[in-house]
Formats: C-alpha cells, structure tokens, sequence
C-alpha cells in the first residue's frame, strides 16, 4: 500500500476518532522520514526482529517519557503559559491541568502527573475533607475523559496523608482506566493501615502498583524519581529519551550454547542495541531542538537527567531455547518442568543473565544517559508480540501459584533499575479477603520485588501489557470503537498475545504501535 | 530428664500425614493468605462430595497403575505388602487413576512428616498469615495437627501464624478438648438441619456436628459455620425459621458461609440434584437476613 493509501484509510476509519487519526497520521509521516543514520548490522539486526525501537518514529523529536518537577512549576508559576505561582487547591488542580496539554512523551499524552500528594499538599490547608474529596473527584474525571490514555501514571505516598488516602478512596470508587496510580511503599514510613487500604483497592480494581519505595530511591539521587506509563522509575525532572529494547528470545536462537550466549551473542547484540541508543539519542539532543522548551528554560527538567532504557524482553524463551526445553504448554503449570518459572536451574540461569546484562548496562558509557548511562528495563511487551514474553515474566497461563511465582523472580527485581513489570493474576475469591492480597503484597517487597502489581481475575478492568482496559470494552471495540486510546491496543494485544484466552491477563506495554490495519 | 524431652519433641517432629495435596495460598480457608494442607481420608460419605476421591485411603490393589498412560505409578510388591507408587515428575494430571479406582481414593497421595511440612511453611512464611487443616476429613489425624501446631507455637519464627481446622464436625468433645490449645479457630460444615436430611446425604447423623458447635462457640473458637445449599435436598430454607433461630443464637462474630452446590468433581446420584443457582443462593441469604442473621458469606463464584 501507499503512503498515501495508507493516510487515506486512516482518514476513513470508522471506529477511530479525529484526534486517534490525526495522531495515525502523524506516526505515518514521521514513519515516512528517513530513519536515523545506523550501521548495516543494526538495520539487519532491527529488521529481523531482534533488537526494536518500539515505534516511536524514525526522527525522534521528543524524549518518550518525561518527568516534569511539578512542585516547583507550582510554586514558581510559568512565564511560557503566563501563569502566576499557584495560591491554593483550585488553582494548583488548574494550573497541573494546563501543563499536562504541554508535556510531550511517545504517546503525545503525559505519561507523568506527578507525585500528586506531595505536591498538592500545600494547598490543602484549611480545607475540610468533604471539598477535597470533591475537587479530586472533578479532577479523576476530568483526567479519564480529557487524556484517556492508561500509560499516564499518578504517584502517592510513601507518607500517610490526606490527599493520598482521597485519591485511593476516589480511585477505588470510579474505577477508572485512567490515571493509572503507584502507591509508594516505604515499611519504614508508611503504616501498615495505608497498605492495607491500597491493597484492598487493589482487588477492588487492579489499582494500585505498590511500588517498593527505598529500593526506587536508592537508586537516584537526592533530587528524586517517578513512576510513569507501565511501571518505569525514572529520574524526577527528566525521564527516558529512548528505549530500545533487544529480544533475547531471538538473541538465545543465534547462540550456538550457553557459553556463546554470554561470551559472545549476548555482547554482540548490546553493542548493537547501544549503537541504536546513541543514534537515535543523538537526534533527539542535537537536531530535534527539544531542549529549547520552556520545560527547560523554566527548570522543570534538565537535559542531564535524561536516560535511555535499555530494555530486554523473551527471557522465558531465551532459558528454555538456552536449555533446550521442550515447548511449553499450559500442562506443565501445576506439576514438576524443567522449564523457566517452574525449574530451579532454569531460574537461576534467568537471573545469570539478567546479571550479565545489568554488568554491561552499568559498564557501557552513552553519549546522553543519567550518570552517562542507560539505565535496564524488563520491558512488558507490545500488542504486537507473538510468541515472545514480556520482560522476564512466567509466559501466560503457565504461572505457578502466586507465591512460588514471586519466588522465581525475585531475584531478577535488583537489575532492573528503570522498572520491571510483572503481574500476578490473583483468583477472584481474594476480594472478599483483602488481608490476603496485603500479606501477598509484604511478602513480596520483603523478598526484593521493586514493584507489586496484581490483577484480580474477575474484575472487569484488567491489565493488558500493563495498562488498564475494561473487559466490556474490548467487546465493544469492534463494533463502534473505543473512547480511550489503549482498549484499541487491548483489543490488539487480546487476539495477538492470547492475553484473555485463558483469565484475564496483563502483559505490558509501552507504546501506541503504528497503525495496523 | 531433659532428654526424655528432646526425645518427645524428636517424635512429634517425625509424625507423618497422608496428604493429598497442600496449596502454598489460598483465600478461602480462613483469614488472610493461608497455606492448607489437604488430608487424605474422610469418615463421611457425603453424596455431594466435589472431590470422593479424598474419601478412603489407598490400599494399593493396584487396579490403576496399567491404566496411567504416563507410566507414572508403579506397584511395588513385597512378601505381604503391596504399595503403589506415584512419580510426580511424569504425571500429567489427567486423573484416568481417580476414574478407575474402585474405592474412593487416590493413588496420588504423599506422606509428609511435621518436620516436612514445618520447612515448607518456613520457605513462604512472609506471604501467609496462618496454616489451616483441611480434607477429606483433617481431625482423623489429630495426633499429626496437633503435633504440627504444637511445633509452630514453639517456634518463635512461625508462633505468629494462625492455626485453624476445616472440619465436619464429627470429632468427639474429647477430640475438640486435646486440639483446642493449639488452634485459633475452626470452620465446621453443617450438611442439614433434619437429622433424616443429613444422614440421607452424609451416611451420618448430625448429633456430633451439634455438639462439635456449641462447645467451639462456647470456648471462642468458632470462626466459621458453612452451610452447604442444595435446591430441594438440603433443607436450611424449608427449615429456615429454625436454622435462622439457632444462628442467632451463636456468638456474633461467627461467620456464617453459604456455599451454593455445584456439579465440579461431583460423582453419581448427586449429579443428578440441581446446582444452586445465585438467585437461589440470594433467596436464602435474605430469608436468614429478616430472620435476624448477620455476619452472611455469599460464595464469590458460581461455575
């Protein structure tokens, strides 16, 4: 088909709206562009599937993710918008709700409200609780229906206060598809009564992520860091330039054995996978003129703190291709396999490579990185995989029991400093005990895990690739389209990853993939 | 002295199950995230059972291990004592073993000792908030749980889990008497409230069951009745009046489970009854609601 074929059938389809086309036709013009200059082993590397850039354009002119410092364009106000520093709740809810129309990310919606709590506690000082809970109730709608997109990611916590507890009340009340939410957890902060409530919420809509705060901390500097789009913890006041993420199933395949895997396939393709990063990087910071932005000028973010994620994912296949395992089927879920997820060895191969790859990520200088470098992701899929896992997830329909299934992958949490998305699908009967999911959860973060997402089989928001659809809307999409841009990828992630095949599942995602029609 | 002691515990440590299978977590055998040991044996023959084949104990006849397509079971002969071995590795679940036993048992059973058993709950014991006993019917292995939660109350890494026991109430007071100090709570299944109704679907009176109740709400350590709803057989709702007046009668933290009967892992006449519906669970969830019963469990899935 033509480019203009292509750009006509967008114009025509019935099930999208004016905006979901215009943002079409905008990927298919930047598709249209020559694609940054790469060597010829990256192009074929690229073009046999083995190492991707998720899309996100062949003339990268905005960062994917950015994380504005939203407290201090409240408290200083913008010169760019002509807005004044914010006096109280009404105004900050304003002024956040202006700004989000202007932070740009792969998606063109912001995929970082911010750490609303924190930085809306200050104008919350004298208001009784009742006008709280109705302003941020206003505000949820407004957010849901005005950036109906999944990926964009409100934080809370790790403290107990007021506008936490409203947002979590709210949250579990609308059960929205947007904003998606992280609660901060920090055991040495936060009283066991708030993770129980979030918990609870939890299985009343697959919301919260309980994020284990001190391990995220850890991780960045004083100046602090965000959870954005599908659980990626990147640095407050930058954010993710690119991610380019390499299939190790496809990687596995190329190796002769175990020992080619790391001495030489493994090293081959990162080279490859960083001499995409720096191009594509290079774009962005030398000729897109991004950094010009009011974003920077004003000092809400800082072209430093802008990071590439280097994100992997098939590490299921890659133990199972690198063990010669047999194809696995959804028999060997409840019984003795040598398979990973269900094997000790093939574990603890996973985790070997896991740690090779976090050696050669924090070894590896780029040209624009956080420290000078990029920073690991297990990255959770798009609606275009087939046949290849997640990030280092337990393929669909074959996950152990929730416990021994965290067991397994613990390990793997310590690596993947820019996030890593596992989901446990947890059986209805945990909704009318949340206790359960809360210890679930404490167990969890004890044993390592960076984030805890669960997703409760029967309700009809689930998790798909890791943002969130409602159950009745994929039915519906079909017919007559779909208000909110990501139950389109649901719908495609649904027949391509055989996501809802078996209970409702979570896989997750990133990215709007092109148009695929 | 001091040695008799350590010899005791030595015992107890090596006291061994029957166990047909342990789930590491589930929600729906007493408060929070709980790891459930399924004992094997029950001395009920309920008709409505969802799994006969915890029934009765294997005896090893052997009748099962050429139909296992796996290979998986072999019959070990010695001069006067046949054993049918499992090997976990090679079974693929597809319970042809269970459908040709002519008991009512199962060649897939596994013995574990309290010491076993101990290791495990220590490997997960960040994630659970207790250990519950269940079956076939747990208290025909009273010396076993009452060894195992002794062990874990001695031990200061797992005495802040609770301990429970799912039963049929059929154990004697006296049973009741020796496992009491170690357990937190039980939940006791009431099959019918017409003596002729439980032996018609039990093969047992309901006598026992009575007693089993009033002493545990007596003593506090009633957590759960569970009455099983079965259209035109069981009768709480034609005897509604009278079930909901002793109902009341219980402490009022006793939570009252309603559980709808269904066909899943059902044998024989039984599946010839009617499944609950949810609109008949509902109707007779809101005649024991006007009748003054709180602190109702409705079941979260109908299948």
């Amino acid at each position: 088909m033509t480019l203009q074929e292509r750009l006509s059938q967008i114009t025509r389809d019935p099930t999208l709206s004016p905006k979901q086309k215009s943002n079409f036709l905008a990927l298919e013009a930047d598709s249209s562009l020559p694609y940054v200059a790469v060597s010829e082993p990256v192009k074929q590397a690229m073009e046999s599937g083995i190492i991707g850039d998720m899309f996100e354009g062949h003339a990268p002119f905005k960062p994917r993710y950015v994380l504005p410092d939203y407290a201090k364009y409240l408290q200083q106000g913008s010169e760019y918008l002509e807005l004044s520093p914010a006096q109280n709740l009404d105004e900050a809810l304003i002024a956040l709700t202006i700004i989000y129309h202007h932070v740009p990310s792969v998606t063109n919606i912001p995929v970082f409200l911010g750490q609303l709590d924190e930085i809306l506690l200050p104008f919350c000082q004298g208001l009784d609780t009742e006008s709280l809970y109705r302003k941020l109730k206003l505000f949820w709608i407004m957010l849901d229906r005005t950036l109906p997109d999944a990926f964009m990611h409100v934080n809370i916590g790790p403290t107990d206060n007021i506008v936490c507890r409203t947002i979590l009340r709210i949250d579990a009340e609308l059960k929205q598809i947007a904003p998606n939410l992280t609660f901060m957890y920090d055991p040495q902060v936060t009283p066991d009564e708030l993770l129980q409530v979030a918990t609870t919420n939890i299985c009343e809509c697959s919301k919260p992520h309980i994020a284990n705060y001190p391990m995220h901390a850890n991780a960045y500097d004083q100046r602090g860091f965000g959870i954005v789009s599908c659980y990626n913890s990147l640095p407050l006041a930058g954010g993710a330039n690119t991610l380019v993420r390499l299939n190790l199933k496809e990687v596995a395949l190329k190796a002769k054995d175990i020992n080619d895997f790391f001495d030489n396939i493994l090293p081959q393709y990162c080279q490859l996978t960083y001499e995409l990063i720096n191009a594509r990087c290079s774009f962005l910071h030398k000729e897109s003129n991004f950094f010009n932005s009011f974003l920077v000028t004003e000092g809400l973010i800082e072209e430093s703190r802008f990071a590439p994620m280097f994100g992997i994912f098939g590490m299921a296949e890659a133990v199972n291709i690198l063990q010669g395992n047999p194809e696995l089927t959804e028999s060997h879920a409840e019984k003795p396999s040598p398979h990973y997820g269900h094997h000790q060895a093939a574990n603890e191969l996973g985790h070997k490579i896991s740690k090779a790859l976090d050696t050669i990520v924090k070894s590896t200088p780029v040209d624009y990185g956080y420290n000078g470098r990029a920073l690991l992701h297990s990255q959770g899929g798009i609606s275009l995989d087939k046949d290849v896992t997640p990030g280092v997830r337990i393929p669909y329909g074959t996950e152990p029991n929730p416990i021994a299934h965290i067991k397994a992958l613990a390990e793997h949490h310590q690596y993947y400093t820019s996030g890593i998305s596992d989901i446990l699908t947890i059986d209805e009967t945990v909704k009318s005990n949340p206790q359960a999911m809360f210890q679930l959860c404490k167990g969890a973060l004890n044993l390592g895990f960076r984030e805890f997402t669960a997703n409760v089989a029967s309700n009809d928001l689930v998790r798909v690739t890791g943002y969130m659809v409602k159950l009745s809307d994929i039915a519906r999409f079909k017919e007559v389209g779909s208000r909110t841009n990501t139950t389109g990828l649901g719908a495609e992630a649904a027949v391509n990853t055989k996501i809802l095949e078996r209970q409702p599942r979570v896989v997750a995602h990133e990215m709007a993939p092109s148009y695929a029609k | 002295m001091k040695w008799r002691q350590a010899t005791r515990s030595n015992a107890n440590l090596n006291k061994v199950a029957i166990v047909n299978q342990i789930i590491p977590f589930s929600c729906v055998d007493g408060p929070g995230s709980r790891l459930v040991i399924f004992l094997q044996g029950c001395n009920f023959n309920c008709k409505n059972c969802h799994n006969p084949h915890t029934i009765d104990l294997c005896d090893s006849c052997g009748d099962c291990v050429p139909t296992c397509p796996k290979k998986a079971l072999t019959l070990i002969a010695d001069d006067n004592n046949n054993r049918v071995i499992w090997d976990e590795s090679l079974c693929s679940q597809c319970d042809i073993c269970l459908s040709v036993c002519p008991k009512q048992s199962t060649p897939k059973t596994q013995q574990y000792s309290v010491r076993e058993i101990l290791d495990l709950i220590r490997s997960q014991v960040h994630f659970i908030n207790g250990v519950t006993v269940s079956g076939g019917e747990a208290s025909l292995q009273l010396p076993f749980i009452i060894a195992l939660f002794r062990a874990m109350q001695s031990s200061p890494d797992l005495s802040h889990l609770s301990c429970m026991i799912d039963s049929n109430g059929s154990l004697s007071l006296n049973g009741w008497q020796q496992v009491l100090p170690f357990i937190q709570g039980a939940m006791i299944d009431l099959k019918a409230w017409q003596q002729d109704t439980h032996h018609y679907i039990t093969g047992r009176g309901n006598h026992r069951i009575f007693s089993t109740l009033k002493m545990l709400a007596e003593l506090g350590k009633l957590y759960e009745v569970r009455l099983l709803h079965i259209p035109r057989v069981s009768d709480f709702d034609s005897e509604v009046d009278a079930v909901a007046h002793y109902l009341t009668q219980l402490p009022s933290n006793v939570r009252v489970k309603l559980n709808a009967f269904q066909h899943h892992g059902v044998t024989g006449e039984a599946l010839m009854w009617p499944s609950c519906t949810e609109a008949q669970m509902r109707q007779l969830a809101n005649d024991l609601t006007q009748r003054g019963v709180n602190n109702l469990i409705l079941p979260d899935i109908y299948l």
